[in-house]
């Protein structure tokens, strides 16, 4: 059909023109479409910071909150717990917290700003269950004699300490997430806000 | 006269056209088999899924608050709920089914080899599509199992480096599986994956009878025609010959069927999962995460992977993987014949362990890594099972990469000239 003699340069140059700007054209129309997927106004004002009154939190009780969907967990940990957690570092895959997982505020031995509270978005960095609390020691947890005491997936079967850090050889990756998170006073915690993220 | 009236509508749509085009004088070889009955029972099978699907909408909420009830509620007080329920539920399974049995005959007889590339690229689509779209319908009763299996495939994506946080946020709409993510998932399951799904079985259609069937033998029927009429030698005519196959085939495939509808709609919780019937919770996992079956041998892949670098991206490779690599198998092929008939005992045994770890990895896929146990000091105590994992996984691409040179080597038969009956 097309022999070369046929073709016109000019006019070859307006139809490729004026596809590649139709086709940018098409690709703006698209826009509005892709980001009405993105979470809503509402959707962002439920993901809106949780305050936890810590008067009631018993050394060794663990709560539950519910911040953006997402269980997260406020651990007022024994003194025991945390003279274990020394002791872990040889079994957790990341002791030192170098992976971001954790606010810079977080990033110590318990990985929290006060050591006797521990919060932890409560979500296996695997595949996002949410693991079991297996907080006492030992045998009673059934997961064995040598069990320090943490978290366990029954998803895939990984282990956490009571700092929410990864076992080694375990299917998780990395250590349970740390929200951002910051004390109002002594007794009150405001999880999903922090001075350094809002300032 | 019924001629007049076609004419009338001939001379405005080119409707006896297509008709010889696509059946009477569309020429299949004579020597299709049991294997070829799955291709005409897919589309069966899409036309009961949409049709049971069209009713369902009628009476579900797209609604994180409401929608497990409205299952119930379909289930319960709508007049045969149950019934259009457990026909779309059973059509889901079914569908793979099917379609395992369709790739696994293009996989036997070469259907994929040249000329039929392009068939093979549309069919894989398709499988992919249906993947979405059973992906899409599973997190609708908004059951556990929904709620955890969507949560886990929708994190697959959060494990992507760069991009994959922000990305599993845009495909949810909200920070965790939400109504927003119901919403949209119905919109996908109902309009935007369906309306694909039809336009790529067309496509699939129309390039078959492009190129032609190919048959038991892998022989080209096109090659060798009747001097005098042009037609194949060993071609018949769709319509009558395999249409009154095919209806053979949709009789005996629909008993089976209405079998698995009325006697065993949940088949002992591969169907329909037992945690399914508990509505969703966000805030308490399942203690055992498993897809429906049909995804289980890519799930198997997902796991057998360890995580490297503190990413589980590599996990989620290995699994895209194993289904994109399906889609090079034309040009990995190098066999100077099609069909396994004619294919050596290289093929033959390949072909025999590649299915074989396939099924391990489906029926480890359903079950907890811990399902067998730990191997003993020796091993590192690791599970026996993610160990078994690894191996079928090492096995099911080695199927593929070893494909071009083992291909070469194989001991071939010679391929007759005419197809064999």
């Amino acid at each position: 059909m097309s022999s070369d003699e046929s073709v016109n340069k000019t006019r070859r140059t307006l139809v490729v023109s004026a596809g590649a700007v139709g086709a940018v054209g098409a690709a703006a129309a698209l826009t509005p479409f892709f980001t009405s997927m993105a979470p809503s106004e509402r959707a962002k004002a439920a993901g809106a910071p949780v305050e936890v009154d810590l008067s009631k939190l018993e050394p060794g009780m663990l709560v539950t909150e519910e911040w953006r969907g997402k269980p997260v967990w406020v651990l007022h940990r024994t003194e025991e717990m945390l003279t274990g957690l020394e002791s872990m570092s040889s079994s957790v895959s990341d002791p030192d917290s170098k992976l971001p997982m954790q606010p810079e505020y977080a990033k110590n031995l318990g990985r929290s700003i006060k050591p006797e509270y521990l919060v932890l978005v409560g979500i296996c960095t695997h595949l996002g269950c949410s693991p079991s609390q297996k907080l006492e020691a030992g045998e009673a947890s059934g997961l064995g004699a040598d069990w320090t005491g943490g978290f366990f997936c029954p998803c895939h079967g990984s282990k956490f300490d009571l700092a929410g850090r990864v076992y080694k050889g375990v299917p998780a990756p990395t250590n349970l997430e740390v929200p951002p998170h910051q004390f109002l006073s002594d007794t009150r915690l405001l999880i999903g806000e922090d001075s350094v993220r809002s300032s | 006269m019924a001629s007049s009236f076609t004419n009338w509508i001939d001379q405005r749509f080119p409707m006896t056209k297509m008709v010889r085009e696509h059946l009477t004088e569309y020429y299949a070889p004579k020597n299709f088999n049991f294997w070829y009955f799955f291709g005409g029972l897919a589309i069966v099978v899409l036309a009961i899924q949409i049709l049971s699907g069209i009713f369902l909408t009628m009476h579900y909420k797209p609604d994180a608050e409401r929608a497990f009830a409205s299952v119930e509620y379909i289930m319960r007080d709508v007049p045969l709920g149950w019934l259009i329920r457990y026909i779309h539920s059973t059509g889901a399974s079914m569908f793979f089914v099917v379609i395992y049995l369709h790739m696994f005959r293009a996989l036997m007889y070469g259907s994929y080899r040249k000329p039929r590339e392009l068939l093979w690229i549309f069919g894989m689509v398709i499988y992919l599509c249906l993947m979405a779209e059973a992906f899409f319908g599973y997190l609708l009763p908004w059951g556990q199992m929904s709620f955890w299996g969507a949560q886990v495939i929708v994190n697959l994506f959060g494990a992507i480096p760069f991009i994959g946080p922000d990305l599993a946020v845009w495909i949810r709409g909200d920070y965790v599986v939400s109504d927003a993510t119901l919403n949209r998932f119905f919109a996908l399951h109902v309009i935007a994956v369906p309306i694909a799904l039809l336009g790529l079985v067309v496509a699939h259609i129309i390039s078959l009878h492009e190129v032609g069937s190919n048959n038991p033998d892998g022989i080209e029927i096109k090659k060798n025609k009747n001097p005098e009429t042009g037609k194949p030698i060993d071609g018949i005519p769709f319509h009558p010959y395999y249409t009154v196959k095919d209806i053979f085939g949709v009789v005996v495939f629909l008993i089976i069927f209405a079998a698995i509808v009325f006697f065993a709609p949940e088949m002992g919780g591969y169907f329909l999962e037992h945690n399914n019937f508990i509505p969703a919770d966000p805030l308490k996992t399942p203690p055992h995460i498993a897809p429906v079956w049909y995804f289980t041998p890519f799930y198997s892949i997902l796991r057998a992977v360890p995580p490297m670098f503190g990413s589980q991206f590599p996990g989620v490779m290995a699994m895209g993987a194993a289904v994109v690599i399906l889609f090079l198998l034309p040009w990995l092929d190098r066999s100077p014949v099609r069909s396994i008939r004619y294919k050596g005992p290289i093929f033959k045994w390949s072909l025999a362990v590649f299915v074989l770890s396939f099924v391990i990895l489906g029926y480890l896929g359903l079950k907890p890594t811990n399902v067998w146990g730990q191997f003993g000091p020796w091993m590192g105590g690791a599970d026996r099972a993610t160990v078994v994992a690894q191996i079928c996984t090492v096995i099911y691409f080695l199927f593929f990469l070893t494909m071009p040179v083992l291909s070469r080597l194989d001991k071939t038969k010679t391929v007759p000239e005419r197809v064999t009956s």
